[in-house]
């Protein structure tokens, strides 16, 4: 099935896998070569998968690294790191397996690197074999040191002896590799990071020496960007930029994978950057701090996943109904139900961020699709939660927070400017006249803080009169529920078309894919593969802002398709019920995936060829990944 | 400032839906005459109020009021308060609110010590639902509108309160407003988080703790004594001293115990600690200078954060 020309795609799509158990160094080892790979001039994007566990079970990182950069990782590995013997071979002792190793996703030319301890399992023809002895080559780079001897102590350090051989088979440029390391070792660990360093060395060496002759699939020495390097960024940090941009004040947050990630790292921030968060006893504590903040007139957020969720939607309701400026919500969705899957990707909690609570009340609904669309709808939550008082909600997913991807910009220069909507002034109509809930003049009130002359109001979750009291009133209520869903409408005109939704590719197409959220990265790759290599012409159209929806712009948009392709990370195809909903148009075909793993390269196009070719409605795919 | 501030000052025009008799009209003339006493701006106030008869609190008093959710109070009182800590925050509530719904709060408020003022309407039963026990009612009793008596015993806030980390403790009575006026006074003057469990009658529901139980044991005097009158000191005067401060700890928890024939009301424990704004204050200086409400953010530079990630 692969075929010699592979060979030559060389540096230009190479997938680089390190596996191992949690806690034996992925990450740092990924991580460093992706960092070292950026700033060497290539692209990358790296994906982790792990389980809820803090030690032993089995982890790995997908990195793919190219020059002209891909937006989704792909099952064809070409060099496999692997640092334990599941990783070869999958779970010997699985009561169900379903994943039976990487090994088999190794292409014919591909090499394994892996402990000389360990069989290497059942693998393709043509895969090069590099056993290497990783602890007798650490305990050479540990010799003459201060920590000589101490080599099972620091058994986590085979990764960089393991990371390092891998290099030479790619005739990759170990210096930057060992620049990564001593960065990542700072401070009184800086001996550390030279005994890293010098693992790595032997690690290159041993493999340069026997095994690297002749192998094709090569990453040599470019000429890197000029001027800075790239970053390498997740969508984790990608929200929590946006939220500094935007002057975030307040944040708080209870534990859960996977907001962990941003959360912690606006925590580490604190100072720096003089915003507050506080780590609370649980999520409705979170929520209801967030909507203390907002009422008290500072830009304040919280972030969480689907079963925090669960938990806050009573303070979602509380927000809305006292028209608070915000708070901003984000929501790293993983997989349900109820606990479900805790580190594992989902796109199944649409349908509940689109009505979060009982009753009827108004928020918006943003998904945004890659880190640059992160970092602006974070930004623009608060912008879009002052001007209509509401709360905002940002659905991303775990997939999105957690994967790195190469890039230039954030475009922190290119976002609107701070717009904190209509605010009451002091003396503008005085104490007595100052009505918060006003329903006579436009359906946003200016909006005082506490501690503002002339500005007391009241406010209170039960339905409420002008000024904030108590009532039951017929004529009242319904004058103050459509003042409060009547900011939806408004919302719909004000902001700009464009921010609702994107049509990618061209504008006419015998195939429209539909989807939203962070399978944008995906569904666009697959857009040139199917352009290419199937003479397919597609296009995708992918909605955004979900609350209010563009029910104007997705009908014309729908209504022009020639076949229409629903695809989803979820059971249901939610968003193909949204779009049912709200337009009454249904989608001809839909490929969805629930197996808790973002679509990968392959999983995507096969199930697109498939429907394309008049399959089945409904089409799930997976390729049991580990 | 030129104009004395009155009681009436902190009164506000909303009609007033509480049961003749309530004990709640003492708690709400209270505060206003607490308030009056520290000649505090009504606009630097803010009142939050959970749900419940006792949640209506926050419209009845000239202040920014927040009439927030059942059990919640504290969280979204210092959620605003850490966001302005210029102001002062009264959170109020009632005994199902903060210790059945908001029992997680009530703990982890205290583990904090935000500089709020949490009073506590405690009268043993849910009343805006018609009288079903609350959390406060011990094992056994059964007032008027229970079908059954309770088989699940009552908590104790003050223990609870010394135990979760509140810096000022005390207990007070609804129907001496005069007394409570100058507890909830010292409350929000004591840096810290304060909490005042107010014994409260519900003419209304329970017809077990009635102000005539209050005010007359069977022996004839009245239930309720001060524990400044007996020599009763809970204040740590050295908060660097462990020993002390268990010790006066344990003193109060031990006094919050008697319960029946007399019933101390007071000040129960009371400590001098830091407080969360002025930990957030050595973490960040800025933060300490001026309210987070004020600050301008605009300036923020995220080159080094970017820098980090290439």
């Amino acid at each position: 099935m692969h075929t010699g020309g592979e060979r030559s795609l060389g540096h230009d799509d190479l997938t680089w896998l390190i596996g191992g158990p949690q806690g034996g160094g992925i990450n740092a080892a990924a991580e460093g070569f992706a960092k070292a790979a950026t700033r060497a001039g290539y692209r990358v994007i790296a994906n982790i998968e792990y389980h809820s566990n803090i030690m032993g079970e089995h982890s790995y990182y997908r990195v793919r690294v190219g020059r002209s950069g891909h937006r989704n990782v792909s099952e064809r590995v070409h060099v496999l790191v692997a640092l334990d013997d599941e990783t070869l071979v999958g779970e010997r002792h699985a009561a169900f397996p379903g994943f039976k190793g990487h090994v088999q996703e190794v292409v014919p030319g591909g090499a394994v690197v892996f402990d000389a301890n360990d069989g290497p399992g059942e693998h393709g023809a043509d895969v090069l074999l590099c056993p290497v002895p990783y602890l007798e080559l650490l305990e050479e780079a540990l010799k003459g040191s201060s920590r000589e001897g101490q080599a099972s102590r620091l058994k986590v350090m085979t990764n960089t002896v393991a990371v390092g051989a891998s290099l030479a088979l790619l005739d990759f440029d170990l210096a930057r590799y060992q620049d990564a390391l001593r960065a990542e070792f700072g401070g009184r660990r800086a001996d550390l990071g030279e005994l890293n360093a010098k693992a790595a060395a032997l690690g290159y060496e041993f493999v340069r020496e026997r095994f690297a002759d002749g192998f094709a699939f090569r990453l040599p020495r470019v000429s890197p960007p000029k001027g800075k390097p790239p970053m390498l960024i997740r969508g984790a940090y990608a929200a929590a930029m946006g939220k500094l941009k935007a002057g975030i004040g307040f944040q708080s947050y209870y534990p859960i994978s996977p907001a962990t990630d941003e959360n912690v790292y606006l925590e580490a921030h604190q100072r720096d950057q003089g915003l507050v968060v506080v780590q609370t006893e649980d999520e409705v504590s979170a929520i209801n701090m967030a909507v203390g903040a907002a009422h008290a007139g500072v830009r304040a957020s919280t972030s969480t996943s689907g079963p925090g969720l669960s938990l806050m939607v009573e303070g979602l309701g509380f927000a809305a109904m006292t028209e608070a400026a915000g708070p901003v919500l984000v929501l790293w969705s993983r997989g349900g139900p109820s606990t479900g899957l805790p580190t594992r990707h989902e796109q199944a909690d649409l349908r509940f961020a689109l009505q979060p609570g009982h009753g009827e009340f108004p928020h918006l609904l943003v998904a945004p699709g890659d880190v640059h669309e992160i970092v602006r709808d974070s930004y623009e939550a608060f912008n879009w939660a002052d001007r209509y008082q509401m709360p905002v909600m940002v659905l991303v997913d775990k997939a999105l927070g957690t994967t790195f991807i190469t890039t230039e910009d954030l475009g922190l220069d290119r976002l609107p400017p701070v717009d904190r909507g209509p605010r009451f002034r002091e003396g503008g109509n005085g104490d007595a006249d100052y009505l918060r809930y006003d329903f006579s003049d436009g359906i946003v009130t200016p909006r005082s803080v506490p501690g503002q002359a002339g500005g007391i109001y009241w406010s209170t979750t039960d339905e409420h009169d002008p000024r904030g009291h108590i009532t039951e009133d017929a004529e009242n209520r319904i004058r103050m529920q459509d003042k409060r869903m009547g900011k939806l409408e408004l919302a719909l005109r004000e902001i700009p078309s464009d921010r609702f939704l994107t049509l990618h590719g061209p504008k006419s197409a015998d195939v429209t894919i539909v989807s939203w959220g962070s399978t944008k990265g995906a569904i666009l790759d697959a857009l040139d593969i199917l352009a290419r290599e199937d003479k397919v012409k597609a296009n995708f159209l992918q909605i955004r802002i979900m609350r209010p929806f563009p029910v104007s712009a997705v009908t014309a948009i729908l209504r022009a398709a020639k076949k229409t392709v629903l695809v989803e990370c979820n059971y249901d195809g939610q968003l193909g019920l949204l779009i049912r909903e709200q337009t009454g148009i249904a989608m001809d075909q839909s490929i969805v995936k629930y197996d808790g793993r973002p679509f990968s390269e392959e999983e995507l196009m096969d199930g697109l060829r498939h429907v394309i070719a008049e399959g089945p409605g409904r089409l799930m795919v997976s390729h049991r990944l580990g | 400032m030129a104009t004395v501030l009155k009681p009436r000052d902190y009164k506000s025009d909303a009609h007033i839906n509480w049961c003749p008799g309530c004990g709640d009209f003492g708690i709400v003339n209270a505060i206003q005459m607490a308030l009056a006493e520290l000649q505090l701006p009504p606009h630097k106030v803010a009142v939050f109020s959970g749900i419940g008869c006792s949640g209506k609190t926050s419209h009845y008093i000239h202040a920014y009021g927040y009439h927030t959710l059942h059990g919640r109070v504290l969280p979204v009182a210092t959620g605003a308060k850490l966001s302005n800590k210029d102001l002062t925050v009264l959170a109020v509530g009632g005994d199902g609110d903060g210790y059945g719904i908001g029992s997680g709060y009530f703990v982890n408020a205290g583990r904090r010590n935000v500089d709020i003022t949490y009073v506590v309407f405690n009268n043993s039963v849910y009343g805006l639902t018609k009288g079903q026990g609350s959390p406060t009612l011990r094992k056994g009793l059964k007032t008027k509108s229970m079908p059954e008596a309770a088989i699940q015993d009552g908590v104790n806030p003050l223990a609870l309160a010394v135990s979760s980390g509140y810096t000022f403790v005390a207990r007070a009575f609804a129907l001496d407003p005069r007394t409570l006026a100058s507890l909830i006074a010292a409350g929000v003057r004591h840096r810290g988080s304060s909490f005042i469990d107010v014994l409260q009658t519900c003419p209304t529901y329970n017809d077990l703790y009635t102000a005539e139980w209050y005010n007359h044991t069977q022996s004839g005097g009245p239930r309720l004594y001060r524990l400044s009158e007996t020599g009763y000191d809970g204040k740590v005067k050295d908060p660097s001293d462990a020993d002390e401060v268990v010790a006066k700890k344990v003193q109060a928890i031990t006094k919050s115990y008697e319960w029946g024939e007399k019933i101390p009301v007071g000040v129960y424990y009371e400590v001098d600690l830091p407080t969360y704004e002025d930990a957030l204050a050595e973490r960040n200086p800025r933060y300490g200078r001026e309210a987070l409400v004020d600050t301008d953010f605009s300036d923020r530079d995220l080159s080094p954060l970017m820098d980090a990630l290439r």
